[in-house]
């Protein structure tokens, strides 16, 4: 028996009932396009929620941390070595965020293979001075081409240039927030005061939107050398560094690294971050459950249908076997009755997932919160269509399974004697 | 000519439980030589379909031998008696019994497209050949559901014989044909036996078909009484 004609007589038993046929391949289809599109859906506003706080958080942060030093000078005392020391009210000592020796990690982190790119920080507490409300705020000095390389910078700054920060001198991004609250536009003066008393102004240039509300209400953004500047700090002063890496799952290990090396504090973004990875996996999860659940109900209606085909085709069956076909064969008739009706209703429905995924993707979505997106996101990953259509495929041969060993157990003399 | 045998039942019982034992089947033994064509005749109810299932190895649940083409059946798998239905035996039932999926070509040509000796090609020729031979060949590619009662009992004969099966069994063939397809059939089966030396086993009722072959049977109660 040939492959072939096996299908030939499958095909010719799926066209005696084509309306059943239709509705279990269109049951496959939906479940698989559901699939499809509710798991490229999902995936991608987890890949834009998350992006909102992963794309703007760098993956180590190189840091002085403000703490009482490890070495007490009682430790130092020889006469003592041997005691336990009980030391109260620590105070730290040096209350110097500075990172030492900056040009030098800098050049040991450019020369590192495995890191993407280096961006200095230095952040300022400062109150904006509206009248005479004085508003808390944060003011962050950073160089814009490796902000911007790192954190797509530019993608949040609008109504204005982000290179303007470098290009001309004392001129500030607003937070979106601190702008709405202080009035300001572009080009207008605005006042601040840092914690050392002393005021400055600052040219508005720009504003910027992180997608994060409470946070466009209080930080802003100037050059480094502004900083610097608000600070009353030289142009060596730096208190973050931040390290993207090529591969982000490398962050934790190289973290300590650096750490040793460095001598510092280095902070990853798996440490700093861990909320965020247990939320996407959780609507993953769910996702994913849903989709198989349509799958495997789909998986059901494809069962009935064939269980009735049997009933119906009871004397084809019977014949078949009385010219000689084995179970074995009408078996594999059955088997293949089933795998067609999945695997036409998994490529169908493939293909109107995607066409739901186009539809989903061009559905207006404007959110403040995310300025660079103006529709639904949608992930149209491979992986999502080949899961799908594996699964449509095994569902449909375990739900032809069970009937085909039912049909290959027909005795076609008690059929023929029947007559 | 030498005789040889095709098939040969020793002492064949076969018994129903429903709920009581009944025996259907009592002690049957013959044998049948290339080129017979025997009637099978008897009151209904004798057991003559029983056996005819027996003998194309359709039920296997007896006891007895059973000896097709030299080869004992009891003991082969379900696939293997399987393949020799499918090779060694045409069967023609009361009922036309074609697939209404198919057209009229596919049904002759489905047993064997099963064997696989020959190429779609060859098959289909042959089954051409065979309609032809029957006198149907206008009907090759209607659907099964579309032809007559005795146009569908031609075209399953010529099912049985695509093969070229050593025994042509058929079970009341004409019990559901009007005298002229009667005829029709009984001028096929004699044609077949004297100008093709094929081999017919036939159950039937028409004593003036059975007065016609060479060899009768005669079943009373389960028994060959002649
Ligand atoms: N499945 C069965 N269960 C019980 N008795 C049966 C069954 N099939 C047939 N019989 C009995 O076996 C006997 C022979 O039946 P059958 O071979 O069909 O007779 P025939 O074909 O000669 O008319 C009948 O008495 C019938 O009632
Ligand atoms: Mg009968």
């Amino acid at each position: 028996m040939k492959i072939k004609h096996i299908f030939e007589i499958a095909k010719a038993m799926l066209l005696a009932r084509s309306k059943q046929t239709l509705v279990a391949a269109i049951g496959v289809a939906f479940s698989v396009a559901f699939f499809v599109s509710l798991l490229g859906f999902m995936e991608g506003l987890n890949t834009l929620l998350d992006g909102l706080v992963l794309n703007r958080t760098p993956h180590i942060r190189l840091y002085n941390d403000i703490r009482p030093s490890d070495n007490q000078p009682i430790a130092l005392d020889t006469t003592y070595k041997n005691y336990h020391h009980y030391i109260h009210s620590i105070k730290p000592a040096n209350a110097r965020k500075e990172i030492y020796n900056v040009e030098t990690i800098f050049k040991r982190l450019e020369k590192d293979s495995r890191v993407y790119g280096v961006a200095p920080k230095l952040s300022a507490q400062v109150f904006y001075n509206l009248g005479n409300i004085e508003l808390n705020g944060v003011v962050n000095g950073i160089e814009v081409a490796q902000e911007a390389k790192l954190f797509q910078f530019e993608d949040h700054v609008i109504g204005g240039n982000a290179f303007d920060l470098e290009n001309r001198s004392n001129s500030i991004i607003l937070g979106q927030g601190v702008a709405d609250k202080m009035l300001a536009k572009k080009g207008d003066l605005i006042q601040v005061t840092t914690i050392n008393g002393e005021q400055f102004t600052l040219k508005v240039v720009g504003f910027f939107q992180s997608g994060l509300v409470e946070l466009d209400k209080v930080q802003s953004y100037v050059s480094l050398a502004t900083c610097q500047k608000l600070l009353g700090e030289t142009s060596t002063y730096m208190s973050d560094i931040q390290i993207k890496l090529y591969d982000i799952d490398k962050a934790p290990e190289l973290a300590k690294e650096y750490a040793t090396l460095f001598n510092i504090d280095a902070e990853d973004i798996q440490t700093a971050n861990a909320q965020f990875e247990t939320g996407s996996s959780a609507r993953t999860i769910i996702s994913f459950a849903v989709g198989i659940v349509l799958l495997i109900v789909a998986g059901f209606g494809i069962y009935n249908i064939l269980n009735m085909m049997i009933y119906e085709k009871m004397d084809t069956i019977a014949i078949l076997k009385a010219i000689g076909f084995s179970g074995a064969d009408v078996k594999i008739i059955f088997i293949a009755i089933s795998l067609s009706i999945g695997l036409s209703g998994a490529l169908l429905g493939a293909l109107l997932g995607l066409l739901f995924s186009v539809m989903i993707d061009n559905i207006p979505f404007n959110s403040a919160a995310v300025p660079t997106v103006d529709t639904y996101p949608v992930d149209y990953g491979i992986q999502y269509y080949a899961i799908a259509v594996i699964f449509a495929i095994a569902t449909t041969y375990f739900a032809g399974w069970f009937p085909s060993r039912k049909a290959s157990a027909v005795d076609p003399v008690e059929i023929i004697r029947g007559k | 000519m030498e005789k040889k045998i095709v098939l040969e039942a020793k002492s064949i019982n076969k018994s129903f439980y429903d709920p009581v034992k009944i025996d259907v089947l009592k002690d049957l033994s013959f044998t049948i030589n290339r080129g017979e064509f025997i009637a099978v005749t008897g009151k209904s109810g004798c057991g003559k379909s029983t056996l005819l299932y027996i003998l194309s190895t359709m039920d296997s649940d007896y006891t007895g031998e059973l000896w097709i083409d030299n080869e004992l059946m009891a003991g082969k798998t379900e696939a293997e008696r399987a393949r020799v239905r499918n090779e060694k035996i045409g069967f023609v039932f009361q009922f036309h019994y074609l697939l209404n999926e198919f057209s009229v070509l596919k049904n002759v040509m489905l047993p064997g497209l099963k064997a696989n000796k020959l190429t779609e090609q060859e098959l289909e020729h042959h089954a051409y050949e065979l309609l032809k031979k029957l006198g149907i060949e206008h009907l090759t590619n209607k659907m099964a559901y579309q032809v007559s009662g005795g146009e569908k009992q031609r075209i399953a004969i010529a099912r049985a014989m695509i093969n070229d099966p050593l025994i042509l069994m058929c079970d009341e063939p004409t019990g559901n044909l009007d005298s002229k397809n009667t005829d029709i059939v009984f001028d096929i089966f004699n044609e077949l036996v004297h100008t093709f030396n094929k081999t017919l086993l036939v159950v039937t009722h028409n004593q003036n078909f059975a007065d016609n072959t060479q060899r009768n049977i005669v079943m009373e109660d389960g028994r060959i009484i002649s």
